[in-house]
């Protein structure tokens, strides 16, 4: 009897809390304030080295809108986006797909969020596309790498962009770069995650090769770590047997440090040139103990690649960002802050056209489709997929720790054409590595 | 009429208010309320496993298997709820009841780590397929409800109403069985396996019975929450972590009553959802440091609660007429 009449006061207790919540339920939007949605890494192994610097970016350059701080060409238009100030709301990415795809909705429907910038991970990108589309909500995803988002899983986007470069990027400019520094190389092999990212990164870096060095052998026994796994005893084991002397690699912010400090205790990149993709955000965190010597990226003209770039937008950014958290700004930093200004100038151009009242979304989204925006470093160019993608220039170099400065610095760099590494609006991109990479402008 | 107790009154109101209510909840909270339907469904599962004496650490595998089963069928173009749903709760219910074979003779830690086992190989073989998506997994596309093809708000109304008349059906059904002779031997092999022998029944075979069952609801749950979501991954769905979560649940609710279980997924989506939005940074912390509250203040779960509210009512009406000082 005892348990028999529990039962029907927790069906109250429970049908009662519906009921509350759902009285409570409304979006939590203030009418003249523009609510940003940054998710970014805040834990877990994206976060030190990738995510909490693209947060920090990001920060700066919503602070900077919200106070009409900004410099050139930025410095005409007024304190917020169309008038209205950032509410920023920042939130963490971990946690996988299904997780992120649940909080986009939570978001959406619970805080009324107007617009995300955020997102790092490809995997996270592969997966909120498809919701972002059906919601109906302006997306801008300034990091993420994977061709797969326009290319496979929405040919057609209407509310999901994206402020930089892609894979094929990276893989057609380390090509282009190894052809030229390394044109006696003996063959190559890989270490990359095993998800979309990585696997994206070694395919067009390994499609390209075929195309630049066709007569360079690749190795049978590339290695495919799974993210955030952390531990690289096997594989550099692997490739220190393996007798291909150049190893690409697209691993990012946490696993990218330990593979290199497991590496360089086992001697790993004495013994082979290493190729990274994106380990640019790690060369100030590592300091000396980065492997100097090693050809890397950034994805693009950012973090370390952009130190010597002498805009005003550009020494405002490093100035105040390093003012604040006392490191210089990498790669995430600068690519997060990139999609916050491709809001700030979709917002302005969009009220401009509008005669000056605030625009919807649509005339927002028409904005941005196709434009050209000044980016921190490099103008962006949004010409690829129906104007939803960007295409920017592209840099290669080699890291080195300079003794009078007391730094690292990128020697031996090399700059690409945003129209020769990325491919022609409307191409495929393997299709177009497969190809022979026509119509390429280098 | 000797079906109907307070617990199936209960429950059948709290069927009629949620299935009403669906029409008039905001958008988050019916998304809240379909993940605490499919988690709890688990949980419910797993209770009754506990009120056999068996704590699983690995019913992510049925529940990853009833998502991926569910979310691959409409990569082959089904997209029928019904059946999905169906399919993905018969998969791991198959699975579970091969594996049982092998599972219902251990007991305890072995049981529970044996069952984190068998997870963490689905785990692998998904993380290893790239047709699958490895660690990203998939997207999967909006149902249909037998031809009926909802459009916007009404996919998760029409989802909702949909998990919330099958949850409705497996807890009474599963309420119901727990009274009957087979249910109530749960507790009997509980406290004594050896009894339960001479008394001439099979606890290796209760022990099956029930697992299929676990199996079953966990497959009903992650296929629910495939459609959900639309999303399918390893990490939440096939991981360990999951199988904590599921554990997380089943102590949160205590296994005082079927119900228990969706109160106690609710709170546990509850909590998360609001400690991710107010502590972006500390999410985790709350979320463990809550369960180390509820295990240290209510180890019996929330369900506990109950038990003591009735108890302190109580105790005033006594000690209002008795006010002699307790010693």
């Amino acid at each position: 009897m005892k348990m028999l009449k529990n039962s029907s006061r927790a069906t109250l207790l429970a049908t009662g809390l519906a009921a509350a919540m759902g009285a409570t339920a409304m979006p939590a939007s203030a009418a003249e304030m523009v609510v940003m949605a940054v998710p970014t890494f805040l834990t877990g192994a994206g976060a030190p080295a990738f995510g909490v610097p693209a947060r920090n970016g990001a920060e700066v350059i919503i602070e900077a809108i919200n106070k009409g701080t900004l410099p050139a060409p930025y410095d005409k238009s007024g304190k917020g986006l169309a008038g209205r100030q950032i509410k920023a709301v920042i939130y963490d990415e971990s946690g996988g797909g299904v997780k992120q795809v649940a909080e986009f909705r939570n978001k959406v429907q619970k805080q009324g969020v107007d617009l995300f910038v955020g997102y790092i991970s490809s995997g996270t990108c592969a997966a909120i596309t498809p919701v972002a589309e059906e919601l109906k909500m302006l997306t801008i995803f300034p990091i993420c790498g994977t061709p797969r988002i326009f290319e496979e899983i929405n040919k057609t986007p209407k509310y999901v962009f994206r402020t930089m470069g892609h894979a094929t990027a990276d893989g057609v400019a380390e090509a282009l770069y190894v052809k030229a520094n390394m044109p006696d190389v003996k063959g190559y092999t890989g270490i990359n995650q095993n998800y979309a990212w990585g696997q994206d990164s070694w395919r067009d870096f390994d499609l390209a090769m075929k195309q630049l060095m066709p007569s360079v052998p690749v190795s049978d026994k590339t290695q495919w770590p799974k993210i955030f796994s952390g531990q690289y005893g096997a594989e550099i084991s692997a490739l220190m047997l393996s007798k291909e002397p150049l190893v690409h690699s697209s691993l990012w912010g946490g696993d990218l440090e330990a593979f290199i400090f497991q590496g360089s205790a086992r001697g790993l990149f004495r013994k082979k040139q290493l190729l990274f993709s994106v380990a640019d955000t790690s060369v100030y965190r590592l300091g000396k103990k980065a492997p100097a010597g090693a050809i890397l990226g950034a994805r693009g003209p950012y973090g370390i690649f952009a130190a010597n770039i002498d805009t005003p937008l550009n020494n405002w950014f490093r100035k105040v960002y390093q003012d604040r958290y006392s490191v210089p700004p990498v790669g995430g930093s600068y690519q997060a802050a990139q999609g916050v200004l491709a809001a700030k100038f979709a917002y302005d151009k969009a009220a401009a056209a509008n005669g000056g009242k605030f625009p919807s979304k649509d005339q927002v989204i028409a904005a941005l489709e196709g434009s050209t925006f000044q980016g921190i470093a490099a103008p962006v160019h949004m010409n690829r997929s129906n104007g939803h993608q960007a295409a920017t220039k592209h840099m290669i170099g080699v890291l080195e720790w300079d003794k009078e400065a007391g730094g690292p610095i990128m020697t031996k760099v090399t700059e690409f054409g945003p129209d020769c590494v990325m491919p022609p609006p409307g191409v495929n991109g393997t299709e177009w590595l497969k190809g022979g990479m026509k119509g390429a402008k280098c | 009429m000797r079906y109907m107790d307070k617990t199936i009154v209960g429950l059948s109101i709290a069927f009629v208010v949620l299935f009403c209510a669906d029409f008039f909840m905001a958008e988050w909270v019916r998304f809240i309320g379909l993940q605490s339907l499919a988690r709890g469904a688990v949980a419910l599962g797993l209770l009754v496993l506990w009120r056999t004496g068996l704590v699983s650490f690995g019913h992510a595998l049925y529940f990853g298997f009833g998502a991926y089963a569910a979310a691959m069928l409409t990569l082959i173009g089904y997209h029928d709820a019904f059946f999905l749903v169906f399919a993905g709760t018969l998969a791991a219910g198959v699975l579970a009841y091969l594996l049982g074979f092998l599972l219902r003779r251990y007991r305890a830690i072995f049981f529970a780590l044996l069952n984190m086992a068998f997870s963490m190989i689905l785990y692998g073989v998904i993380v290893k397929t790239e047709e699958l998506g490895s660690t990203d997994g998939f997207s999967v596309l909006t149902p249909t409800f037998l031809g009926y093809a909802p459009k916007g708000e009404a996919v998760q109304t029409t989802l909702f109403i949909f998990t919330l008349v099958f949850t409705y059906i497996i807890t009474v059904g599963v309420h119901l069985y727990m009274k009957t002779t087979l249910g109530g031997m749960s507790m009997a092999v509980r406290e004594n396996e050896i009894r339960v022998e001479y008394l001439g029944y099979s606890a290796e075979k209760v022990i099956h019975v029930k697992y299929v069952f676990s199996g079953l609801v966990a497959g009903f749950g992650g296929a629910i929450m495939a459609l959900a979501i639309g999303q399918v991954d390893p990490d939440s769905m096939a991981n360990w972590t999951v199988s904590g979560e599921f554990v997380f649940i089943t102590i949160l609710s205590g296994i005082g009553n079927v119900g228990a279980t969706y109160i106690g997924a609710l709170v546990f989506e509850l909590i998360r959802t609001y400690a991710f939005e107010y502590a972006p940074l500390f999410w985790q912390f709350i979320l463990g440091g809550s369960l180390l509250a509820i295990i240290m203040f209510l180890p019996d779960g929330i369900w506990s609660l109950f038990g003591r509210l009735r108890r302190s009512d109580s105790s005033e009406s006594s000690s209002s007429s008795n006010k002699a000082p307790s010693p």
